[in-house]
């Protein structure tokens, strides 16, 4: 009941902080040089100050600041966030449009990541002193160092073109009218690649994490405990040693996980893959203020959203944490 | 599979343990030879260092890494458990070998509920189903005498205290009823009340149980509550075995007598007093409230850690500030050096407010009171040579570095480690660092030190030449001293006054000799009682 309570605080204080990067965001872009209204009247070759002015006021930006922040957040309010002029359309159905796609490819990453990571993290611990040990240390090493463009690009060039077993980029293939299960798998195929590009680098960090965290752990009083039981030494490993060694990894989890929305920019670039990272990309290059604005309001509620959820992971993992909460 | 009475459950037969290269001795234990029968309970004694543990260790099949035994044979049950295979060692931990551990703070697991790691010895043996094993830890519970055991077994560690916590550890270990039970130090952690309910549960369970106790500790008052038959070791060799019943009453060997000498178990204080009667330090109905932060919808906790509490000192005089853990006594000492600043009372140092002082003039007044922390591993930056650490409290102070430096070398010959200056802290043992710890303290030149456990964590020989040391200081520069332990054995030895702290009241304070000899409250006789291997000092009370 008290934890139920904890989570509303919890949501009332994000609704708070989300605000309140709302205004802040607000400011920032009106501190860069130019407006849309310029840039457009730019591309269009007019110079006409009535023309310019027409536009600013089409378009709200004749009226003082406080007037137009008021619009944009009552706007919010209404899941209204404004209108991209330059793609022509409302602001969220563009986000909700490219959402899915990056959800997806930053989503499987996140679990690849995650799971393989103390997958061989674990492995990695309990062969410490071995030679696949020190193999899997040495992959992840080279993952950690390895820039992710290169990695990608370096991907494609083995699987798609030498190999030719995998899509080279897009997020499914043109004109198969694919439906169902056929196009679940086309798309899958699509995902392999920029997935595993963007899952290494986490990977090899929760891999390194792992194994320190869990050789640490081994060192503990308790496990001595669990020996002096008879427990197997795999029931220890799984039981005593990863569950305490887990904690760590959360932190770093839900960090990685707060990225989701805005992380994948140069994955979804070098695979041409059709997400929110791209869209930010092309909004940034275009001036596309209200554009931009939106997806920093998505990204933000998604970093307050994984960082409630961080916390709360917390608590059932370690109930010393839910009683200090 | 004969058992005579006559076989030793246990025997351990020319067992010699090798160290890894670089420690300080090749062999951890050497030709150790001796029995554990069936129902006894065999006190292995000695000081850190000695060996003790390994023994245990090796039967139990968990020495640590790199350490390996070279020689000679562990018989159990026919068998010799050096040379079985882990699986076969596997199946005897727990099942016919129970053991138990010094730190019930960390032995447990704690992201697991008491009753899954009880019902895991069964899981582990193959034992009963899920519902019996529930059924039985709470059985086991009850046993070792929890209260609430239907609440405890759905408790996770920390929502228990240390007492509680090694019940839960000793209930584990008695899960599937071993013929012998390991117990490594299970009572140096504890509180002396908390100790002697579990040393008397321990000799319960044994007797109940029938089961043989290999009982390892560093403390010969606990040998003598509970030891059948001791083993007195000192650097991985036997200097002494026998009844302990003679050992104590008349002990062989120089080394035993020494350990026995250096517990004063039945040391009454001497009356004295210090030499003058000018007010040092000036307490009166001192405050501190520690709360919890709470939520919107939470309680914030109250813990009043220090409940109208006064008493002064005077010039010369160490007073003796005894208690149990959470009972104040450190806050007590930390308020005072203004670590933690109180929430009312007063506080006066030879006339000056001490309590009131804040920013600069708090800062130029902390060197006349120094503090000397209880853990000498802790309490010195791993990564500054001990000269450095010395000098830092004088540099601070405005005086030249390389004068600050030439009195740190004095300060370290001083505490007998001349010409160590420019070592680490760790290339020092436990008393060295405490010596360390010392000079710091002295190098401000202060006029009130808190010493607060600052024995507790070394072993009885090295505790008694650091209070010599102490006591020896205190004369040479007319010092004052606030001791605080929780060992009143200790504050027996060099207090001159004693104050004992309950649940952050003092209950009672006055000369040390009147406390030990005619305590007035009921409080501070439970805590005399609960000494291990003291009934003479009450029977002159009486």
């Amino acid at each position: 009941m008290l934890y139920a309570r904890l989570i509303i605080m919890r949501l009332l204080k994000a609704v708070i902080v989300l605000f309140l990067i709302v205004i802040f965001n607000f400011f920032l872009i009106q501190m860069a040089p130019g407006d849309p209204a310029a840039v457009m009247a730019g591309e269009a070759g007019a110079t006409d100050p009535e023309f310019l002015r027409q536009l600013r006021e089409q378009f709200g930006l004749d009226q003082p600041l406080y007037v137009q922040l008021w619009r944009y957040i009552s706007g919010i309010a209404t899941l209204d966030f404004g209108y991209s002029y330059r793609q022509q359309m409302p602001v969220f159905d563009l986000i909700m449009d490219r959402m899915p796609a990056t959800l997806l490819l930053t989503g499987t990453a996140f679990v690849m990541s995650l799971g393989l990571g103390i997958l061989a993290g674990s492995m990695a611990a309990a062969r410490a002193k071995k030679l696949s040990g020190s193999v899997i240390m040495a992959l992840a090493l080279v993952f950690y160092a390895t820039p992710l463009f290169w990695v990608a690009l370096m991907s494609v060039v083995l699987f798609s073109v030498q190999l030719d077993w995998l899509p080279a980029y897009g997020f499914a293939s043109v004109g198969t009218g694919y439906t169902g299960f056929a196009l679940a798998l086309d798309i899958g195929k699509h995902l392999i690649l920029p997935a595993t590009t963007l899952a290494l680098f986490f990977m090899a960090i929760y891999t390194r994490m792992t194994r320190t965290s869990m050789l640490e752990a081994s060192q503990q009083d308790y496990v001595k405990t669990a020996r002096s039981k008879g427990l197997a030494s795999g029931v220890i490993q799984r039981r005593h040693i990863l569950r305490n060694a887990l904690l760590p990894i959360i932190t770093l989890a839900g960090l990685q996980a707060g990225q989701m929305v805005g992380g994948a920019i140069l994955t979804e670039t070098v695979f041409a893959w059709p997400g929110i990272g791209r869209l930010m990309f092309e909004a940034l290059m275009q001036r596309d203020y209200n554009l931009l604005l939106g997806i920093f309001f998505f990204s933000a509620a998604l970093v307050i959203l994984f960082n409630i959820i961080t916390d709360l992971v917390y608590g059932l993992v370690d109930p010393r944490i839910k009683e200090a909460s | 599979m004969n058992h005579t009475t006559d076989t030793p459950l246990l025997s351990l037969q020319g067992l010699t343990i090798a160290l890894p290269k670089g420690a300080d001795r090749a062999y951890a234990v050497e030709n150790l030879s001796y029995d554990v029968q069936r129902g006894e309970i065999l006190c292995v004694v000695g000081e850190s260092g000695s060996g003790k543990s390994m023994a245990a260790n090796a039967v139990m099949g968990l020495l640590p890494k790199g350490v390996r035994p070279v020689d000679g044979k562990a018989i159990f049950a026919d068998q010799d458990l050096l040379s079985i295979t882990e699986k076969q060692h596997r199946e005897l931990r727990g099942l016919r070998i129970g053991m138990i551990f010094q730190e019930p703070m960390t032995a447990l697991n704690p992201l697991m509920r008491v009753g899954a790691q009880i019902s895991e010895v069964f899981e582990a043996h193959g034992q009963l189903n899920g519902a019996e094993r529930s059924i039985k830890a709470l059985e086991l519970l009850t046993e070792v005498g929890l209260p609430e055991p239907e609440k405890a077994i759905r408790a996770y560690p920390f929502q228990l205290s240390g007492g509680q916590r090694q019940r839960v550890m000793i209930a584990m270990a008695l899960a599937l009823e071993p013929e012998l039970l390991i117990a490594d130090e299970p009572t140096t952690a504890l509180d002396v009340t908390t100790q002697a309910q579990i040393l008397d549960l321990i000799i319960d369970l044994q007797k109940r149980h029938g089961m043989a106790v290999m009982f390892i500790t560093h403390d010969f008052g606990v040998v003598a509550e509970i030891a059948t038959r001791v083993c007195v070791m000192r650097q991985g060799k036997i200097v002494e075995l026998g009844e302990a019943r003679d050992v104590l009453a008349n002990p062989q060997h120089e080394y035993t007598r020494a350990l026995i000498e250096a517990i004063p178990s039945d040391v009454v204080p001497e009356a004295r007093g210090a030499e003058t009667d000018t007010p040092l330090l000036d307490v009166k109905n001192l405050n501190k409230v520690f709360r919890s932060k709470g939520g919107l919808f939470k309680p914030a906790r109250e813990v009043r850690a220090l409940n109208d509490v006064s008493f002064s000192l005077v010039k010369g005089e160490t007073i003796g500030i005894v208690g149990e853990s959470g009972s104040g006594k450190s806050t007590l000492g930390r308020c005072i050096v203004r670590l933690e600043t109180p929430d009312s009372g007063l506080m006066s140092l030879s006339g000056t407010d001490f309590m009131t002082l804040h920013g600069e003039s708090l800062r130029r007044e902390r060197k006349r009171v120094q503090m000397i922390f209880q853990d000498p591993y802790a309490s010195l930056n791993p990564r500054t040579r001990v000269g450095m650490a010395i000098a830092q409290g004088p540099i601070a102070n405005g005086i030249p570095k390389q004068k600050a430096l030439a009195q740190a070398d004095d300060l370290l010959e001083l505490v007998g480690l001349a010409n160590t200056a420019d070592r680490f802290p760790h290339e020092f043992s436990g008393g060295q660092r405490q010596r360390i710890g010392i000079a710091r303290a002295l190098a401000l030149e202060p006029e009130l030190i808190v010493a607060d456990e600052a024995v507790s964590a070394l072993d009885v020989s090295i505790q008694a030449q650091i209070l010599e040391l102490l006591e020896d200081l205190k004369q040479k520069f007319s010092l004052s001293l606030l001791f605080i332990t929780h060992d009143l054995r200790v504050a027996a030895q060099i207090c001159d006054h004693i104050i004992v702290m309950q649940h952050g009241r003092i209950v009672e304070q006055g000369p040390a000799r009147d406390i030990f000899l005619a305590p007035q409250q009921a409080y501070t006789r439970q805590l005399l009682d609960a000494i291990p291997g003291r009934p003479e000092a009450t029977e002159i009370a009486s």
